[in-house]
């Protein structure tokens, strides 16, 4: 056991996980060697169509085994059949003690946990909440599931971290020869983000469609040179589970509070010109602050460059009206942001990889000015917690958390400071996913509170009139005043889950409920 | 004035930090019989140990004309946080007399300065609209008085129309009731409240009336309102001009002066005394 960066007391060697390297600091670790890679393969000769008959011929075709590595994408959220389907079938061939590496999972695979008890899948590297959450958190898989950032998760691929057997990838629309594009057909889910590494770095790819067009498909996102098999089903996904409905801006008062000063930090901070870029998402807080954001760059003249990440309708209509330059999607939320990337030349479909990876050349994080997230979780040291509940069961994927907060000038942590009785400023997080040093506020309904290393902020701030700075020690007092003491969560010390920091060092581990 | 209900605690918590000016902690209207107890407990507890920020707490207790407003007023007086109660259905000067002796009994009983607790009056009747000046000079404890909505449409034989014609007259009695009797006119609420516009145009048609206030049912008015209410930057500079040039022939021993080529005199003055007021400006220099 050696105590890392973030003060946690990781174990050298993890059962099921391997040797571990500890965190040094969110920008210490530089890589080294070479990328890791697909198997060098060829289409067969004279072969001018990859399709095979259904699932389980793709499956065989892929040649999967026991024992190996399958990924698959979320962009069709929790309307997803395909991930579902995928196993359902390595279950009925007899395929077992599959490593299963998504890019998210939603409450639609509930029905995994059933694959997980029988042995379908013995490991799972990704997101996992509900039910599986649940199961995983109280020891019910025989190995710690792996918890990676959306950038670090490709730097994993890349740098032979994980090495992808076959990657199935749910197509909207598909041609006969693997040209694949999300923006068209019934199941559309606009960009393809997450899936672009597996495509490129899979020993086996199959696209699986449910609208498949005549070659070669147009517009492409994933071309045919990645592709080994494409298989038509009659549904890959619920439209209405994939796309949510028209995104509004929330009328909660709190929520709006809380929105209308991160908006004030925003514009108080050095960022607010022309140029600016950002990232809010699409929950509750971040678009409603996007709309105040939106006002006032309309009253002050500013125009921003882009904004990135998960994309609603919201952030096409600034594009639309010319307050950002282009849109670069990683993952389109609704329906107009779906509707706009098959049409709109600056709105940008980008991979997972571009959008994030600490360990290329250059991610768009990196040119990011501004990051609205929320966290279950903050302590007094600025640390977040996303993947636990104040019950220390595991709850959330990391997302773009890490890599945003860690590429963006101002990181924002924008929440209540309760949910309910739950405080969600404590002494210290039950799992830290993002370390303080790259958080530089958080702001509640009690106002804004500026990690004390950002001088230039604290600054800036006092600089505007009746703007409600708080500091983290009163923040952190009201907030055990109000909730009262919280029980500390009782855990065994086995080990259920490996939160792992962007450049695949261990941040945190999670450890199995008592 | 932001009403809150007196059984959520949530909001009771929270309802400080949107920006109104006061908060009217509600055991009438908003709590339902069978919590009426529970909600004026919490409401004492709150006053005793809730924060307020810089807003004025009043309590909405239930109208004399129930069984419940004499434990209401005992369980809320006694604390130093409460600056007034919001009296309901107040038709006559007798409620008001009614509510003053009993009050002067607990202030007496837990030694508080007797007349210490202001009574904001809703007037909810034609009879109150009648008798408004006569109920707003009924005790120095009248602070304010206001009109009701939809109690006073309905006791008008009308309905709530989105115009809002039916309460213009009463809205503009109760104005010239409070100014005559030197107490603070403030206006009924908005009951719309997703129709931002709407609240905008009624806020400005009522403070063109000359209200000094309005209730509110929802913090999301708060911004709309204020922003009708606060003074311009204009107007500001223009009131620090007329206050200066007033003191500066003051201190000359002259009577009006002149202003951008206006007569400035006394009621010039306090119309620009209270648009600094309104934007928390207290000293000229």
């Amino acid at each position: 056991m050696a105590l890392n960066a973030a003060g946690r007391d990781i174990p050298d060697f993890i059962e099921g996980y391997g040797k571990t390297k500890l965190f040094q600091g969110a920008f210490a670790v530089k890589p080294d060697g070479r990328k890791a890679g697909a198997k060098l393969r060829c289409a067969e000769s004279g072969c001018t169509d990859k399709r095979v008959a259904d699932i389980k011929a793709a499956i065989i075709a892929s040649g999967l085994k026991s024992g190996m590595t399958v990924s698959f994408h979320h962009h069709l959220r929790n309307g997803d059949y395909v991930v579902n389907m995928v196993i359902d079938a390595c279950a009925e061939l007899g395929i077992r003690d599959l490593t299963l590496f998504p890019t998210a999972l939603f409450s639609v695979h509930n029905k995994l946990v059933e694959h997980i008890k029988s042995g379908v899948i013995s490991r799972i590297m990704g997101s996992v909440n509900g039910p599986i959450g649940r199961l995983i958190s109280e020891g019910g898989m025989g190995v710690p599931v792996v918890l990676r950032s959306h950038g670090g998760r490709p730097r994993a691929v890349m740098a032979g971290d994980v090495h992808i057997d076959v990657a199935f990838i749910a197509a909207p629309t598909a041609d006969k020869y693997g040209n694949i594009c999300g923006s068209q057909g019934k199941s559309a889910c606009g960009s393809l983000g997450y899936a672009f590494t597996d495509a490129q770095y899979a020993d086996c790819v199959v696209a699986v469609t449910d609208n498949l067009v005549p070659y070669p498909a147009s517009p492409i996102s994933i071309p045919q040179m990645y592709a080994d098999f494409v298989v038509e089903v009659p549904s890959i996904g619920d439209p209405a589970g994939i796309v949510s409905g028209t995104t509004r801006v929330t009328r909660d008062p709190l929520r709006l509070l809380i929105s209308r000063y991160a908006s004030q930090l925003i514009e108080a901070s050095p960022y607010f010109q022309d140029g600016i870029s950002f990232q809010t998402g699409a929950g509750g807080i971040p678009l409603a602050v996007t709309a105040f954001m939106k006002d006032a760059m309309i009253k002050r003249g500013i125009k921003g460059s882009f904004g990135l990440g998960g994309i609603s309708g919201y952030f096409v209509d600034l594009l639309k009206d010319g307050l950002v330059e282009k849109i670069m999607d990683v993952q389109s939320f609704d329906p107009e942001a779906v509707r706009s990337i098959g049409v709109n030349p600056n709105h940008i479909e980008i991979s997972a990889d571009w959008y994030a990876n600490p360990w290329n050349s250059g991610a768009a994080v990196n040119m990011l000015d501004v990051v609205i997230l929320g966290a279950t979780e903050v302590d007094t040291d600025f640390n977040a917690n996303v993947n636990t509940e104040a019950d220390g069961a595991l709850l959330h994927g990391t997302g773009g958390h890490q890599d945003t907060a860690a590429g963006a000038k101002l990181t924002i942590i924008a929440q209540p400071l309760l949910r309910g009785r739950i405080p969600c400023v404590t002494d210290n997080v039950c799992t830290i996913t993002t370390p303080g040093e790259v958080i530089d506020a958080v702001v509640t309904e009690y106002g804004i509170t500026i990690n004390p290393k950002r001088k230039d902020l604290l600054d800036a701030c006092s600089q505007v009139k009746n703007l409600p700075v708080v500091s983290m020690e009163e923040l952190a007092a009201r907030a055990k005043a109000m909730s009262g003491p919280t029980d500390p969560v009782e855990n065994t010390d086995r080990i259920v889950g490996v939160v792992e920091w962007r450049d695949g060092t261990v941040i945190d581990v999670i450890r199995q409920l008592a | 004035m932001l009403y809150l209900p007196g059984n959520n605690p949530n909001m009771l918590t929270r309802g400080y930090l949107f920006g109104s000016d006061g908060i009217i902690l509600d055991l009438e209207d908003a709590v339902p019989m069978r919590e009426k107890d529970a909600a004026r407990i919490l409401v004492s507890k709150y006053l005793d140990l809730g924060e307020f920020g810089s807003c004025e707490v009043t309590v909405r207790i239930n109208g004399v004309d129930t069984e419940y407003w004499k434990e209401d007023l005992a369980a809320v007086l006694p604390y130093k946080s409460l600056s007034g109660i919001r009296a309901p259905k107040v038709d006559t000067p007798e409620t008001v007399k009614i509510l003053d002796e009993e009050m002067s009994a607990i202030e007496e009983k837990n030694n508080i300065p007797v007349g210490h607790t202001q009574i904001f009056c809703l007037l909810e009747t034609a009879n109150g609209i009648w008798n408004a000046y006569d109920i707003a000079a009924a005790s120095k404890r009248v602070t304010a008085i206001i009109p009701g909505g939809e109690d006073l449409t309905a006791d008008l034989k009308t309905s709530r129309s989105y115009e809002g014609t039916e309460l213009e007259w009463s809205r503009r009695m109760i104005v010239i009731a409070a100014r005559a009797a030197g107490v603070d006119p403030l206006d009924t609420v908005f009951p719309r409240i997703t129709d931002d516009e709407g609240l905008r145009r009624e806020t400005e048609f009522i403070k063109q009336l000359g209200f000094a206030g309005k209730s509110i049912i929802h913090p999301n008015q708060i911004p709309v309102i204020n922003a009708v209410f606060t003074p311009t930057e204009q107007e500001i500079e223009k009131a620090l001009k007329i206050m200066r040039a007033a003191k500066e022939s003051a201190a000359r021993g002259q009577g009006a002066v002149s202003v951008d080529g206006r007569m400035v005199d006394a009621p010039v003055v306090k119309r620009a005394e209270y648009v600094l007021q309104r934007a928390g400006i207290t000293e000229v220099d």
